[in-house]
């Protein structure tokens, strides 16, 4: 009986199935082996030229410290920007495009704004001129700190509409009455977002962690267009092999690293935040 | 506890264009339960939200006790609330729930602990403390509502159409149920509700709103006996008031005491004596299915009528019979023998009727 219905189906999803191992899984698996496989066999030659070139460590601290340093920031400015609007200012609508707009914009134009802003004949450098401030070259190599001020300040600005989005999204489905409810029985407003409020934002705070980590790994045209190679992340170092270097296998070890740490991060948030009571259900 | 006093209260809201409460004084005595009762868009729910401090009024002052609230936000104010989708916490359990303003209180433990249990007994929620929202059924969602609110001690107790989203048998329940608990607390209450039969079982007293205002204000017997407007007579009772146009013979002039006649179409029934000022105008009678005398014989007083549709409703049979040219519900004994299309005869004793000036619609 269970063989009738499935044999039936076969041919029905075969087109699919067909697609899917041609342009998705052969192109995976292929990806994979040519950062093992060499000309003369199995090797862990790419693997091991990846660890000995020193940008790749320089690229994976650096993308480690943009993590740690831009989601808390992001997630901060983000449930900021939610609560005002929660607030219902007048012009809420407005104010809600005007700060979802960076998620319309490619990486790298928006890498390239920030470049006109901070780069040494820049906005921000005749800003300062014209206040009789002397220019600093911020993303000199020599100032490695406000380089990296500059990529986490255009990152935060283009990156944290996505949570923003993501956290809006998740308040509208908290019906006032909480709210409320919370406020008549003695609550503060401090009190009511965090006895109340974020407990319910659980799951929109989830996604948006997950996505936002993933994509913080795969962060690189901003820090490409603003800093070039001097501030390497592990995403920019696989198109550096690719590109310059010409080295597709090795840019695929490095490719694999970012996919494995992608995996352990969203698995890991999961884990983390699967504690406590579910909301609902 | 304490009293709340509501001094001219207006507010309108940005996107309405007339006033969600027009003007509205109020006093609710400590220590009572008072129902607002009224048709949606009435303006009882905008009323109770600004005593609670969850709207602010365009005018007007509400005070709580001796003090003036008005300006406060509501967690300064000492009340608690239960509302009408219950708004219990989903991610807290039932204990946290009802614990939430003894936590916001930072309440000792200790007492946090006893008191949460005494609301939770009187309540029988004992067996629930530990489960979430989720796993209730909406009888145990509204009765943790209820334990959050009255575990509190708070001065005021307001209460938003809290049984309209139960179903109509637990509703008569948790009704008593309800009335005895508040009865015990002796908490001063202001109590929404759109459902004339709660507002009547319920209040000391009640308030029917229309329009934003307060058509009138009484004992629940008071309202229902002599509505001071035609809409009150309309609004409460099942079924409600019968209404009919009349003329007040012109015969009965200057003498106080002595019985009026009215005339409706070619019926003629005594009218109540203090009509006679008002002899040779038109004027609404209304009375009460339950106050018309129904027969199977003619007598003194009585006018004929024929039955239209007759309804068994268990306690009593509801006849809907046409008078005339008007159409009347009466309430007559369960075994009345009435059919549809048998003549009936109809008495109304005049100190049952209620008449009312046809133009402003208020009680003579």
């Amino acid at each position: 009986m269970a063989a009738g219905p499935a044999r039936r189906a076969l041919p029905l999803i075969l087109p699919s199935l067909l697609f899917m191992t041609a342009l998705f899984l052969l192109p995976l698996i292929t990806g994979v082996a040519q950062a093992f496989r060499g000309p003369d066999g199995l090797t862990t030659g790419y693997l091991r030229r990846m660890v000995d070139d020193p940008y790749f460590w320089q690229a994976a601290r650096n993308t480690a410290l943009l993590i740690v340093v831009l989601i808390p920031l992001q997630f901060a400015l983000a449930l900021a920007m939610a609560l005002l609007l929660r607030e219902r200012p007048r012009l809420a609508g407005l104010h809600f495009y005007i700060w979802v707009i960076p998620l319309a914009i490619s990486d790298l134009a928006a890498g390239l704004v920030w470049l006109s802003i901070f780069t040494d004949r820049g906005y921000l450098n005749s800003v300062l001129d014209a206040a009789g401030i002397s220019p600093y070259a911020w993303l000199s190599f020599q100032h490695p700190a406000t380089m990296f001020l500059a990529v986490v300040i255009a990152e935060l600005w283009r990156a944290t509409s996505l949570v923003f989005v993501i956290v809006v999204a998740g308040m509208q489905g908290v019906p006032r009455d909480y709210d409320e409810a919370a406020a008549v029985f003695g609550a503060s407003y401090w009190q009511r977002v965090r006895h109340v409020l974020l407990p319910q934002l659980r799951p929109s705070l989830q996604v948006a962690l997950i996505l936002r980590t993933i994509l913080a790994l795969e962060a690189f045209a901003v820090a490409q267009a603003l800093t070039g190679r001097n501030f390497p992340l592990l995403v920019g170092e696989t198109y550096q092999w690719y590109t310059a270097l010409q080295n597709p296998n090795v840019a695929t070890a490095v490719a694999l690293v970012v996919l494995l740490l992608s995996v352990v991060a969203a698995v890991g948030y999961l884990r983390l935040m699967r504690h406590g009571p579910e909301p609902g259900r | 506890m304490a009293a709340v006093v509501i001094e001219n209260l207006v507010k309108t809201y940005p996107s309405g264009h007339r006033r969600a409460t027009d003007d509205v004084t109020l006093e609710v005595s400590d220590g009572e339960f008072l129902v607002l009762v009224g048709p949606s868009g009435c303006g009882k729910t905008t009323l109770l939200r600004m005593v609670a401090g969850l709207e602010t009024p365009d005018a007007g002052t509400v005070r709580i006790g001796e003090r003036d609230v008005t300006r406060l936000p509501a967690r300064h104010r000492s009340l608690s609330m239960v509302f009408q989708s219950y708004a219990i916490f989903p991610h807290m359990t039932v204990r946290q729930n009802i614990g939430f303003g003894l936590t916001m209180a930072k309440v000792p433990r200790d007492e946090w602990a006893s008191r949460v249990a005494r609301a939770a007994g009187l309540l029988n929620l004992g067996d629930q403390l530990d489960r979430h929202p989720a796993q209730l059924s909406g009888g145990q969602r509204q009765r943790v509502a209820v334990a959050r609110a009255i575990v509190v001690n708070a001065d005021v107790l307001l209460m938003d159409e809290p049984l309209s989203n139960l179903d109509a048998l637990l509703r008569m329940q948790f009704r008593a149920e309800l009335k005895r608990i508040v009865a015990r607390l002796g908490t001063t209450t202001l109590y929404v509700t759109h459902d004339q039969a709660e507002a009547m079982s319920l209040g000391d007293r009640v308030a029917v709103m229309r329009e934003g205002s307060i058509a009138q204000l009484g004992t629940p017997m008071e309202v229902y006996d002599r509505p001071a407007q035609r809409f009150v007579g309309g609004f409460l009772g099942t079924p409600p008031m019968n209404f009919f146009d009349a003329v007040v013979a012109p015969d009965g002039h200057a003498d106080h005491d002595k019985p009026v006649r009215l005339t409706a179409g070619d019926r003629v029934i005594p009218g109540p004596a203090r009509l006679s000022g008002w002899a040779g105008r038109p004027v609404t009678v209304g009375v009460r299915a339950e106050n018309i005398e129904v027969s199977l014989q003619d007598g003194p007083g009585r006018s004929h009528a024929e039955v239209e549709v007759a309804e068994p409703t268990g306690a009593a049979m509801l006849l809907t019979v046409r008078w005339g040219g008007d159409e009347l519900k009466v309430l007559a004994p369960a075994a009345f023998p009435a059919r549809p299309g048998d003549r009936v005869w109809l008495g109304m004793p005049e100190h049952a009727l209620r008449c009312f000036d046809p133009e402003t619609s208020l009680a003579l």
